[in-house]
């Protein structure tokens, strides 16, 4: 009665077999590597790169341990963190000879030193978070209000050319938040209106509606195109960030939308933490707008006079003031790229400025109407504007692209093209979480979590084996099978491990031992009661596994309903719990009574098993 | 070795009453604790700034705390986390300065005393955040209260859950009542270990309902009060051998797991010794009280048999 068939015993070889193997890369454990990425997506690493790479290592006296190349990144492995500093510098030289222009990121990674037949397997050690091996973590909350608000801006200012170029006239336009109002002086212009903005602009909704004597056009956003405005918002942030991140030398960085409004950015071994925040936390966006050059704008700048109606004043980096017209012309979402360099003519330091096709055509527009006039390159910062520069317009300039030149240091023009890289983003973003582990804690808490597993497991088994005697043998290495399992699970997930995740392993087992000890007790009773050992084994196992059952089913309703409402430090928690629970119904259950078979199936002849003291009333 | 002779019966139903009265006390306690003390959450519910720095000799954290004072922040915890020489520093949000700023200028300030102080960990989390981590805690409380009851009402009967998750609850309540009154930080981790504890716990009652089941099937003759008795007594060895090892698990988190899962392990401890308790004299008593009977769960007989389809090891029973 108590035989398994054969084909249950080769699911358990089978279950052991993968366990271990994906279980295996895990022991290994990490060596320090240099990987390089390619910072733009114009430029690949290929195998030419890998040639440079050598190149520059032969140069520098250094040999790697390995070189891989896969799609994405070169990754050159060493035996000790000195040798990969070198290499580091060594790569540095060879590929990005100017840091402001780098199409490689260079950086310092760690790598998994598991053989290559395990990696072919995709067998790869867990992935370790945040807690456990150091950096930083961000959650950015886009300011997705004023990205609509921005839309609605230079919707009014489309409008506003889409009439004049029908001969609609309108006696003016403004935005109200994300509303455009429209006044007219009679119905029927009005109707024009609503039929030039009903063919022209999918994105609006109009109603109308009288305003004094005058009649009133409300245009909004409708709630498609709403949709449709975050989400360009939020991937055309993700992008800004990712760019961003990249002049970090970052070798793992992991930039997720969450939700709708939501960046999560993780930065793993980042050790310049202040560095990192200083360049995520530039929340900035770009606007470019025309300078009133009027008689009251220029007495308003000097403080002398009120502000113009339908401009704003903003100061700039000096602390001069600045009238600039609130329409806007161009936004950061046109601009795609800036750089520092030098004026071609009088080697002066300038900034070039790359903009998009829609860009280049209203830029081109603008600037031939306004030769002579000057325009505002503004950076919002948390709703604050500031000017970054004013250049006067020389001459037309089509083809989209910009030079600002003049008065300018090299250090200056850095930092302007920095500044307006950093500002095309969609919509600002504020730091609404933020985590930082430095490295030493990332290791102190893998040991600490290591010494909480393997204790709990030695008190455990230690019990277990002196209480139950032989089945308490058997209790252990089922224990240790779901050990084996939870940690081939997870790396075969790549799920992330956490500090939370390490206490989840170390509980479930204490309580995956809690179907054993059911088992055992069972078999207990049924000797006691005076069943033969077989059929007393066959009744535990049999009697015991209805609430086995039904008390991983409620630990798995709690372990669900952390996965599902938790986030950060108990979702790591909430993962390792459901899948220990998982895990343990197999090896406390499955696995152990094919090992107890394996033992004492075969023996037709019983006489006692042992299984401790049992007692008899 | 055999920890438990019990020859007889133990006539646990007997005390039913007094059992409940001190269950019921200790948890009219724990509210009153927790009205009158609160909890004290953790930076994640709460928002602000902590920081958590590390000097090469013990820390004087008066030193500390002026230095900090003089940067003009108010409402600023500072405290010893786990030893002598780490610093835990604990700044409410400061609106129109990101946190980013907050905590260099705190370090540059206690690196110009001491230049050998490291910064181990910052943690930021905006109010916005901090309300929604409160709001879906209760959300992923609720959920496990209900799915609990829709699956032992299932399983068993309507009576049996309303029996578990109070007593199972009541757990719960106290655990925070420890917390309230200690005023120890509840932050995230321990929230886990909380909803963990509640799902471990209602285990305990289900061994002991899945043992009270049977009984009703197998001895017809006996009268309630008789079958609970019994399906305890005989579950009892099984009830303190799981949790000792589960707490020897757990002590050794509390042993070697550090300052960050000390709260984690230690909610935890407490859900396990009053999940034992509540089990064995509340939830049972509670079952009884709400007057469960014999035909109640005899019907069920024939959806014992059908395992759940969904799970793999369906087809463990040989």
């Amino acid at each position: 009665m108590n035989r398994y068939p054969l084909w249950k015993y080769a699911i358990i070889v089978i279950a052991l077999v993968v366990g271990s193997l994906y279980t295996l890369p895990n022991f290994f454990g990490e060596a320090p590597a240099v990987q390089v990425s390619p910072a733009k997506s114009s430029v690949k690493v290929d195998l030419a790169v890998q040639e440079r790479v050598q190149a520059a290592l032969t140069a520098a006296n250094l040999t790697p341990d390995a070189l891989t190349l896969d799609n994405a990144s070169l990754k050159v492995r060493f035996d000790s963190t000195d040798q990969q500093l070198k290499a580091k510098d060594a790569i540095q030289q060879a590929l990005v000879p100017d840091a402001n222009d780098a199409s490689y990121v260079v950086a310092l990674n760690l790598l998994a030193r598991s053989p290559a037949w395990l990696t072919s397997l995709n067998a790869a050690p867990m992935y370790l978070g945040l807690d456990l091996r150091g950096g930083v973590h961000f959650m950015l909350q886009v300011d997705m209000p004023a990205a609509l608000t921005k839309k609605a801006e230079s919707l009014a200012g489309d409008i506003r050319t889409g009439l004049r170029e029908k001969n609609v006239r309108h006696s003016g336009i403004s935005r109200n938040n994300q509303t455009i109002e429209i006044r007219f002086r009679d119905m029927e212009t009005l109707e024009a209106a609503q039929r030039v903005i009903q063919d022209q602009f999918l994105d609006l909704q109009t109603t109308s509606s009288p305003d004094g004597s005058d009649f009133k056009l409300t245009a909004v956003i409708n709630p498609v195109a709403a949709k449709r405005v975050q989400e360009q918002a939020i991937k055309q942030n993700i992008t800004t960030l990712h760019n961003r991140i990249n002049e970090l030398g970052v070798a793992e960085p992991v930039i997720q939308q969450q939700g709708t409004d939501r960046i999560v950015v993780q930065l793993p071994g980042v050790q310049d933490t202040a560095k990192a925040k200083d360049i995520l936390g530039r929340t900035a966006t770009l606007e470019i707008r025309m300078v009133d050059d009027s008689a009251e704008a220029r007495s308003a700048e000097f403080g002398n006079g009120p502000v113009p109606f339908g401009t704003e004043r903003f100061m700039d980096r000096n602390g001069q003031a600045v009238i600039v017209k609130k329409q806007v012309i161009l936004t950061g979402e046109n601009l795609t790229d800036a750089q520092p360099g030098f004026d071609t003519q009088n080697q002066e330091a300038a900034v070039h400025l790359t903009l998009d096709a829609k860009g280049a055509r209203i830029f081109k527009d603008v600037t031939r109407e306004s030769v002579g006039k000057r325009m505002a390159i503004l950076l919002f910062e948390k709703g604050k504007g500031e000017v970054v520069t004013a250049p006067v317009i020389r001459s037309e300039i089509g083809g989209g692209r910009v030079q600002i030149s003049g008065r300018m240091s090299t250090v200056e023009a850095n930092d302007t093209a920095l500044l307006l890289r950093a500002g095309s983003l969609a919509a600002p973003m504020e730091i609404i979480e933020e985590r930082t582990i430095g490295p030493s804690l990332g290791a102190e808490n893998i040991a600490k979590g290591f010494d909480s597993v393997t204790w709990g497991f030695v008190a455990v088994t230690a019990f277990m084996c002196i209480y139950y005697m032989l089945f308490g043998v058997f209790s252990s290495v089922a224990l240790a099978v779901n050990l084996l399992l939870l940690v081939a699970v997870l790396s075969m997930l790549q799920a992330t491990l956490t500090l939370p995740g390490m206490a989840a392993m170390a509980l479930v087992l204490g309580m995956a031992i809690d179907a054993n000890v059911l088992i055992n007790e069972r078999v207990r009773e049924e000797l006691r009661n005076g069943a033969s050992p077989q059929s007393a084994i066959h009744a535990g196992y049999d009697r015991a596994w209805a609430t086995i059952l039904d008390s991983n089913v409620t630990t798995l309703i709690a372990g669900l309903a952390l996965l599902a409402f938790g986030s950060g430090p108990v979702r790591g928690f909430a993962v390792v719990h459901c899948l220990g629970i998982l895990t343990s119904m197999f090896s406390a259950v499955f696995f152990s009574r094919g090992l107890v078979n394996v033992w004492y199936g075969r023996k037709k002849k019983l006489q006692s098993v042992s299984i401790g003291t049992v007692w008899r009333a | 070795m055999e920890f438990f002779k019990i020859r007889k019966d133990i006539p646990f139903m007997k005390h039913a009453v007094a059992f409940n009265a001190i269950s019921f006390i200790t948890f009219v306690a724990a509210v009153f604790f927790l009205f009158s003390r609160g909890l004290h959450l953790s930076v994640e519910f709460t928002g602000g700034t902590l920081m958590e720095v590390s000097y090469s000799q013990p820390a004087d954290l008066n030193a500390v705390r002026d230095q900090i004072a003089k940067l003009g922040l108010s409402d600023v915890q500072v405290q010893n986390f786990g030893t002598a020489r780490d610093v835990m520093i604990r700044m409410p949000a400061v609106k129109g300065q990101s946190s980013a700023q907050q905590s260099e200028q705190v370090l540059t300030a206690l690196k110009a005393s001491d230049a050998n102080v490291q910064l181990r960990r910052t943690e930021f989390v905006g109010p916005q955040v901090g309300d929604e981590l409160a709001a879906d805690g209760l959300k992923a409380l609720a959920f496990v209260v209900v799915g609990i009851m829709i699956y032992l009402a299932m399983r068993f009967e309507w009576k049996f859950a309303v029996a578990a998750i109070i007593a199972n609850l009541h757990d719960v309540v106290i655990i925070l009542g420890f917390f309230a009154f200690f005023q120890w930080e509840f932050s995230l981790p321990v929230l886990a270990a909380v909803l963990a504890v509640l799902g471990y716990s209602v285990n305990e009652s289900v061994v002991i309902f899945d043992r009270i089941r049977e009984n009703f099937r197998r001895y017809r003759k006996m009268g309630t009060v008789e079958i609970i008795d019994n399906a305890i007594t005989s579950t009892i060895s099984r009830t303190i051998i799981t949790h000792g090892c589960t707490q020897l698990m757990v002590l050794s988190m509390l042993l070697f797991g550090g300052a960050t899962l000390h709260y984690f392990a230690l909610a935890l401890t407490i859900g396990i010794c009053f999940g034992i308790y509540s089990s064995v004299f509340v939830a049972a008593a509670i079952a009884m009280w709400l007057g469960i009977r014999r035909d109640d769960l005899i019907k069920h007989h024939a959806n014992k048999a059908a395992h759940d389809p969904d799970d793999e090891n369906s087809g463990a029973v040989v």
